[in-house]
């Protein structure tokens, strides 16, 4: 019995329109971290260098990420959970339920704005930040990793829609800048 | 409209969707009685004013108690629903469940 | 192509650059820079419409968005916009526009004899005239009507334009670059506020590009170029020309149409609008003031237009009007008399009602109205009733002065009612209107460029101290500051028609007629005279209307009242707002992993809810979906199927208190669940009505894997998250959708198990038992349970292993005699066995309706069960779930059928209940149908009719158990 053969939605994607360009992001393992009330997760995250992310924050530490993702909910991104962990918090992969784009260049907030209601200026949406917001009608989460570098993730099987609303915003905002 | 997640901060309307008004935070006991429960239910003030009703904020899950004047449509103020149902219990302690 | 009536060297047009466009098929240049009304009106040509009801000839009236006359269509391919204004619309090379509302040639419309009736065309004609007979109306009054009265019309071709929608988030709202407008918006950007700055027109700058006059000691316009220069160099700016900020909402949100490509050759990329929505934490209308014109006979030939309007044709665009009258009743007026004369335009009378020294360089008729004009086509002389009797004054241009009403509309966009100020005729917002907007500048009444300037600096500096931005000491700049004097006249009495609303051609005597007849109110005169209900809305007209109606009632105005102002200001297109919606647009496609193979299969897609699955799976020589239904469902019954059933909600719950808390929204019990076992579940609302059912498999002591239908996954997420958040917060559970995270796959028949061992090796599983197991090296999870009523399995991969899955389970089930099967099975095998969709769990029925009563645990409360044993809800008489089989086995049935008795009339109140779902069983060689009956679960065995009216459809059926096939369970538990 040969070993299935895994297919990743997007896999490959790097696309230039304009002044953005979006591309397929692999974050590596991610797990949904959701600590049972009045638990601390800090100390099990330490050995990763990193702690549980108040609303809105990314903490990040030796190539592995934090992402404040929800109530009371964290990704873990990057990183196997360390043991510990599974003792004061929920634990769920989630390294398949999402697909994730890279979207940056100097237009990448203008195309953004065509999706999503979010306050993309950095003094609303600081670098190195994350939020739970709408791409259009999808839900999605988005890191801003620069000024002009967002990592957007939606629900891997929308992966077409997203690709689909993202390069018509890209097209769009591309038109305007060639006028 | 903008609501102020507790979570998320100020956020457009659309990323929200309304439930009903804040007295579904008071389940009453199963055996209060018909009265009781169609009361929970079904009936509901309709305040010229200040009134408190349930949000869900989709893309953080946050249930939101948000009370806002329906002359004006100033909102008032925002509590997670968890902390609201806390204090609530508090004060009632036979509250459900 | 002569530009017979450009003055030499005048204007803010780039000469450089010509542009050839069309007017009614007749070729034109003009330059870059004009728009469509400035460029005819240098080329001589003033009639540019007909008008809404009496079809008279009609010209362009201002320079501005307010314009009531002249709209006409643009023609792009098979694109036509209609009622395109044209002092908006502005030219570009190959512009095709044309004249509307009328029939034959713009010059001699068929339907200007409506003006010639016009006696019998007052307010409330129709309402009158058209009432009888009443089978009249729709087929022949109607039409006709539409065709003569109305405005532009469609190509009848789908809209293939591109449009856009996007969002924007500032500190300061600047709406209006005019004086006040640009040092308001400067004086932000200086503190280092985010500002946006949206302005209507193409070119920033407001009054001061047409007006003249200088700021600081230079010509204006350079003054607004230069602040211009500097807002555009600050990253903290967004200047947004041809932006019309359309409503304001609550909270600071606002909605603003721009125009991003209607000013150029089409694109196929370039969007033709901009939808924005506009969150600012403070916002100032700056939008200025609108002038209005003065009611007197016949005040609306072509070449009569605002004197405002008539200033800026002259000064922006270098458009001669020959000679010129201006009717006056304010000092605006007069200054624009005094700027149009040194100018070097011939200003041939002065007409002013007041009584003003004459001292000027051109004729001034003091105390003296306009009560007549004359020319068919165009302006040819206007009547001049003064002290020394009544002249007939030649002129090409009648310039009307009739005061300014400050452009206050989006303060009124949520309920607010501005006041009405004496000192300028006209109404003035209040304060809060809209929280956190506030008036400046002529839009609050102050009209001269210093006070604008001033007032500008002021409101800034409220709003950005209300920001918490320090606002350095700004320097105000100096410029004219001369006063406003208005003696008000609205109307000249002297007989004939004189047109208030230009748009929708509403005179003094039909507002007059109104009152006369008891509409009274100013809202009921709007609607019956139709005044302001135009595409216009009425902006140059409602506030003389108005007055109008005072008099003629006896009143104030203030007591009078106001209009409503609403949403939008200026028309918005509908694909604009609804930008983005359109096709793929409209709603997320969620897609299978198997979803390629599918369609390469070519199976059919249907879409539940947001995911797209496959109706059939057509094999060589089928020819309808029947064929193929009956052969996958036969296939499933005696060999075995594959089905991605991966669109079902999952949702991983865990903690230790997961069990309690499932307990509580589920109606039985799940603590109780063995660890690798698996319960089927029903959720109620708490009005104890169903919301929905599923599996529940518990994985491990504290970890449960709970299934929801594909279509309430999202609903019964938030409904676990309300529960939780509202009653439980504090216990030891969490819980988080998974729905994506696996993909899983039935695989049903007698030789599941075959198929299963091809791609693992299968655990002995006990029916609704469930494991872990390895996939093709994979770690996956088997369940036993069965939606078929067959031998069933249900495996399930991470969602990237999906496809490979599907393939290798494909390729095994063609090895035993099996393969895929589609939705349209799934029906049937599930109908055969009574299984429940939301067909039938559709909301208004309990658990006890649908036969599963016993599943609401005595033991324990849970969500809904208080409600659910309402006496409502459980006495005799309520419809129960029941199955039904027609009598004559070739008959066929349809969902959506009412039942009844067998020999009642079909009426209402014999009505027994409805059919929900039916099927054309091929393991039973009939249709079958699941429906609900009064008292049904005791009415097995009788016959009664299936009556479908809409298809005509009349069945004997005969009431059974709603499980069809293998009663026992025996198949599936084998």
């Amino acid at each position: 019995m040969a070993d299935l053969k895994p297919t990743v939605p997007l896999a490959g994607l790097n696309e230039a329109i304009g002044r953005a360009r979006l591309a397929a992001l692999d974050p590596g393992r991610v797990t949904s971290v959701a600590p049972w009330p009045g638990r601390n997760v800090d100390a099990a995250l330490a050995p990763l260098g990193l702690h549980f992310p108040p609303p809105g924050t990314v903490i990040a530490a030796q190539g592995a990420r934090i992402a404040w993702a929800g109530r009371q909910l964290a990704f873990l991104i990057g990183a196997e959970p360390p043991a510990a962990l599974a003792g004061v918090a929920a634990l769920t992969d989630q390294s398949d339920g999402w697909v994730w784009v890279h979207l940056s260049g100097a237009d990448a907030s203008a195309v953004l704005a065509r999706l999503t209601p979010l306050d993309l200026r950095p003094s609303a949406f600081a670098v190195g930040t994350v939020a739970r917001t709408v791409i259009n009608h999808m839900q999605a989460l988005i890191l801003r990793g620069a000024e002009d570098g967002f990592e957007i993730a939606v629900f891997a099987s929308m992966a077409g829609t997203l690709h689909h609303e993202l390069t018509e915003a890209m097209r769009l905002v591309a038109a305007r800048a060639r006028i | 409209m903008r609501i102020p997640c507790p979570c998320c901060g100020s956020r457009d309307r659309r990323e929200f969707t309304y439930y009903g008004a804040a007295v579904f935070l008071d389940r009453p006991a199963p055996d209060a009685g018909l009265e009781a429960w169609d009361g929970y239910l079904h009936l509901r003030d309709n305040p010229a004013g200040v009134t408190r009703d349930l949000w869900y904020h989709d893309p953080c899950a946050a249930w939101i108690e948000v009370e806002r004047d329906t002359l004006t449509h100033r909102i008032l103020s925002t509590h997670l629903v968890e902390d609201a149902a806390a204090a609530l219990r508090a004060a009632r302690p036979e509250a459900q469940p | 192509m002569t530009q017979s009536h450009r003055i030499p060297g005048r204007g803010q047009i780039d000469r450089a650059r010509p542009v050839r466009f069309r007017f009614d098929g007749t070729l034109y240049e003009g330059f870059q820079g004009d728009t469509l009304a400035s460029a005819l009106l240098a080329n001589g040509v003033r009639l540019m419409a007909r008008s809404f009801k009496y079809h008279r000839p009609r010209g362009v009236m201002t320079a501005g968005a307010e314009d009531p006359s002249a709209l006409v269509e643009v023609i792009e391919g098979n694109q036509q916009t209609p009622n395109v204004r044209a002092s908006v619309q502005e030219i570009y090379e190959g512009l095709e526009a044309r004249s509307q509302n009328r029939m034959g040639p713009l010059s001699f419309d068929l339907l200007a004899v409506n003006d010639r009736l016009s006696p019998f065309f007052s307010a409330g004609f129709y309402y009158k005239t058209f009432m009888w007979p009443r089978a009249f109306w729709e087929r022949i009054y109607e039409p006709a009507i539409r065709r003569a009265a109305g405005l532009g019309s469609l190509s009848g071709h789908h809209d293939e334009g591109v449009y856009e929608k996007a969002w924007a988030h500032c500190d300061l709202l600047v709406i209006g670059s005019g004086p006040t407008g640009l040092i308001a918006a400067l004086t932000a950007a200086r503190a280092g506020a985010d500002v946006i700055l949206a302005e209507d027109d193409a070119r920033m700058g407001g009054r001061l590009l047409s007006d003249g006059g200088e700021i600081d000691g230079q010509p204006a316009r350079d003054w607004a170029a230069g602040v211009l220069t500097e807002l555009a160099g600050l990253r903290n700016v967004r200047l947004m020309p041809r932006t019309a900020v359309t409503g304001a909402y609550d909270d600071g949100t606002f909605g603003a149409l721009e125009r991003v490509g209607l000013h150029r050759a089409p694109d196929a990329e370039l969007p033709r609008e901009c939808f924005w929505r506009i969150h600012a934490r403070r916002a100032i209308l700056a939008a200025g003031a609108l002038e209005r014109p003065i009611a007197h006979p016949d005040n609306d030939r072509p070449g009569v237009m605002m004197a405002s309007g008539l200033h800026s044709y002259v000064s922006r665009w270098g458009v001669n009007p020959g000679r010129v009258v201006l009717f006056s009743n304010n000092d605006s007026g007069l200054a624009t008399a005094r700027a149009l004369t040194a100018q070097g335009i011939e200003v041939a009378a002065y007409v002013d009602p007041r009584e003003i020294p004459v001292t000027e360089d051109f004729p001034v008729y003091a105390g003296a109205q306009v009560t007549g004009t004359r020319g068919r086509l165009g302006l040819k002389t206007v009547e001049v009733r003064h002290k020394g009797g009544t002249s007939q004054i030649e002129a090409r241009t009648l310039g009307l002065a009739g005061g300014w009403n400050p452009t206050l509309h989006l303060t009124c966009h949520m309920n607010g009612r501005p006041d009405w100020s004496d000192a300028i005729a006209a109404f003035v917002p209040r304060d809060g209107m809209v929280p956190g907007l506030a008036a400046a500048g002529a839009a609050r009444g102050v009209f001269s460029t210093a006070g604008c300037l001033a007032d500008g600096v002021a409101v800034a500096a409220e709003a950005l101290n209300a920001l918490g931005f320090k606002t350095p000491g700004a320097k105000i700049p100096q410029a004219e500051d001369a006063p406003y004097a208005i003696a008000p006249l609205w109307a000249v009495d002297a007989g004939g028609r004189a047109w208030l609303d230009f748009a929708n051609d509403v005179t003094t005597k039909d507002v007059k007629l109104a009152a006369q007849e008891g509409y009274a109110s100013v809202e009921h005169m709007k609607r019956y005279t139709t005044q302001g209900m135009a595409p216009d809305q009425g902006k140059t007209s409602n506030v003389a209307a108005l007055a109008v109606l005072a008099e003629a009632t006896g009143r104030e105005i203030p007591q009078t009242g106001t209009t409503t102002f609403r949403p939008p200001f200026v028309p918005v297109s509908i694909a604009a707002m609804g930008a983005g919606g359109r096709g793929q647009g409209f709603a997320p496609k969620r897609l299978l992993t198997s979803d390629a193979k599918t369609r390469a299969m070519g199976a059919p897609m249907i879409e539940a809810g947001l995911w797209y699955r496959p109706s059939y799976f057509p094999r060589a020589g089928e020819t309808t979906w029947r064929e193929a239904c009956d052969r996958e469902v036969t296939m499933v019954r005696e060999a075995v199927g594959v089905c991605d059933v991966s669109t079902l909600g999952k949702i991983d719950v865990q903690g230790a208190d997961a069990g309690r808390f499932l307990d509580l929204v589920y109606t039985n019990a799940m603590s109780t669940l063995a660890v690798g076992r698996a319960r089927y579940g029903l959720m109620l609302r708490e009005d104890g009505m169903v919301m929905d059912d599923g599996t529940c498999a518990r994985l491990g002591e504290g970890q449960f894997l709970i299934t929801t239908t594909t279509a309430a996954a999202g609903l019964v997420m938030r409904h676990m998250d309300f529960v939780h958040q509202a009653f439980c917060a504090d216990w030891d559970v969490r819980f988080i959708s998974v729905t994506e995270s696996w993909a899983q796959f039935a695989v049903a028949g007698p030789k599941a198990r075959a198929v299963l061992a091809a791609v693992c090796t299968l655990p002995d599983l006990p029916f609704m038992g469930c494991a872990p197991v390895s996939v093709g090296g994979v770690a996956g999870r088997v369940f036993r349970i069965s939606f078929s009523g067959e031998l069933g399995y249900e495996v399930a991969v991470p969602t990237r292993y999906g496809a490979a899955l599907f393939d290798r389970l494909l390729a095994a089930a063609e090895a035993e005699g099996g393969g895929a099967y589609g939705m349209e099975a799934l029906n049937v095998l599930r109908v055969e066995k009574g299984f429940l969709t939301h067909a039938e769990i559709h909301g208004r029925v309990t658990a006890d309706d649908v036969g599963l009563g016993k599943m609401v645990s005595a033991k324990k409360d849970c969500i809904g069960k208080p409600a659910s044993q309402r006496p409502g809800l459980t006495e005799a008489g309520r419809e129960q779930l029941v199955g039904l089989m027609p009598v004559d086995r070739g008959d066929s049935l349809s969902a959506g059928a009412h039942l009844f008795n067998q020999h009642d009339a079909p009426t209402r109140e014999n009505d027994q209940g409805y059919v929900t779902s039916v099927a054309p069983s091929a393991t039973l060689g009939m249709w079958l149908g699941l429906g609900f009956l009064k008292d049904g679960r005791a009415r097995h065995g009788e016959v009664i009719r299936l009556e479908d009216g809409l298809r005509g459809k009349k069945v004997r059926v005969r009431v059974v158990d709603p499980v069809f096939f293998d009663p026992d369970g025996g198949r599936m538990r084998g």
